[in-house]
């Protein structure tokens, strides 16, 4: 699939629909006039995805899963039932696994097959996941995958990879940086990147608001 | 089915290149397919497994030049008139004709938030013990259906280490097809990186899948 800047069929004129903008308008108005779809649905969903589900809500599992052993060791057991304690689960993520980077492993997640992301906890995935070149080089090379993204990984640090072949979804629990010690929890959580839950990316002290 | 979806392992499409600051969406027509897909899924007429094998059965160049919200409107298109709500002229003409067919059911606006909390669990009773353990060494079967798998090519015939056992969940290679849900005892196996990749892999990484039990044998 190309990037989105590239539809070479989607020019711009003044006061006119794209092709595909006509086609979606189309399919949308043919759905709500026979009644498969509710308008208002729609629009709820949107709203979900767009102001109210976002990397935040990992972050937010995460910054807990460094301040509370005890969560931790839950979130290791049963990811699930551990994220459904802070509110979340659900369409897209309704079984979730834990992956707890160490000094030994890194953890990096791909959907090879498809765009499986985990929804309830970290939205809707960015176009580079959903994207070949990721999809095709994330289980073959992982460092170098890690590598485009700016991020190198001490060489005796070895590397899983998790293909979302299946309904599980994972989410990838970084280590806590050194130089956090007595950070709230609502500070640690603004250094927790999307990247660094799905495994491109690490959380850094200098990222702090 | 060897499509172009299964990407694992391909080459030649380059380095990653992710988007600085990146919105949810690209547009508004991206928000309305993504709530189109949503709410028609939830019409309860196809599985999560029949529309992805609507998607990676489109034309490989179609698929390999469009992108993901692309790829969901034109496979969306494909099981609205293969389960009859929509004709071909219907999409071609934008005008709606008299014949419907009735959905189970129409996602209302106040359940969305209620039916997104609960999702769709894939998780069912099993009626037979898991046939393999925690640990057990077991090799993937090597096939080329026709149809819709889970079992990416790349990790075809390789030998790997049951990690886990996942919970008997919803069998998708048959549920593609329309066929009645069945469900089997699902594991995360673990293989090494020079038993997919060969000697030039990383010696250390690992990658692992998530395998139904008729994925896989003893080894």
């Amino acid at each position: 699939m190309s990037g989105h800047h590239h539809h070479d069929h989607d020019h711009h004129h003044d006061n006119h629909f794209t092709a595909i903008e006509a086609r979606v308008k189309a399919l949308e108005t043919l759905m709500v006039q026979k009644g498969y779809v509710d308008p208002a649905a729609l629009d709820a969903i949107i709203d979900t995805y767009e102001t109210k589900i976002g990397p935040r809500d990992g972050a937010r599992i995460v910054a807990r899963a460094w301040t509370d052993p005890a969560f931790a060791e839950r979130l290791k057991a049963d990811g699930t039932a551990a994220v459904a304690e802070l509110g979340y689960g659900g369409r897209g993520g309704e079984h979730i696994v834990a992956c707890f980077n160490t000094p030994e492993q890194h953890n990096l997640i791909v959907c090879t097959l498809c765009s499986c992301y985990p929804w309830p906890v970290l939205g809707l995935p960015p176009v580079w996941y959903k994207s070949p070149p990721y999809r095709a080089k994330a289980v073959i090379d992982p460092r170098g995958t890690i590598a485009d993204f700016g991020v190198t990984l001490p060489e005796n640090q070895r590397i899983r990879v998790w293909d979302s072949t299946a309904e599980t979804r994972f989410i990838v629990i970084p280590m806590r940086p050194a130089g956090t010690e007595g950070w709230s929890e609502e500070k640690l959580a603004g250094i927790v990147t999307r990247d660094s839950m799905i495994g491109t990316g690490l959380p850094r002290v200098e990222d702090a608001a | 089915m060897n499509s172009a979806h299964d990407l694992g392992g391909q080459m030649g499409f380059g380095p990653v290149v992710p988007e600085p600051n990146e919105p949810v969406f690209h547009g508004d027509w991206e928000k309305r397919v993504l709530a189109i897909n949503v709410a028609a899924g939830a019409m309860g007429a196809w599985s999560i497994d029949e529309i992805r094998h609507a998607r990676e059965s489109l034309p490989p160049a179609q698929y390999l030049s469009s992108t993901y919200y692309e790829i969901w409107l034109a496979a969306l298109d494909k099981v609205l008139v293969k389960h009859g709500f929509l004709s071909t002229d219907e999409l071609a003409t934008g005008k709606p004709a008299p014949e419907r067919r009735e959905p189970k059911r129409v996602l209302k606006g106040e359940e969305v938030a209620g039916v997104l909390r609960r999702g769709f669990p894939y998780e069912r009773d099993a009626k037979v013990a898991a046939r393999f353990a925690v640990g057990d060494k077991v090799r993937t079967v090597v096939m080329h259906p026709q149809h819709h798998t889970r079992l990416p090519r790349y990790a075809r015939g390789k030998t790997g280490v049951i990690e886990r056992i996942v919970g008997c969940h919803v069998f998708p290679d048959t549920g593609a097809r329309g066929q009645p849900e069945t469900a089997q005892w699902l594991y995360t196996v673990v293989f090494d990186g020079r038993e997919l990749w060969g000697r030039d892999a990383d010696p250390t990484s690992t990658v692992s899948i998530e395998a139904w039990e008729s994925y896989l044998e003893p080894a």
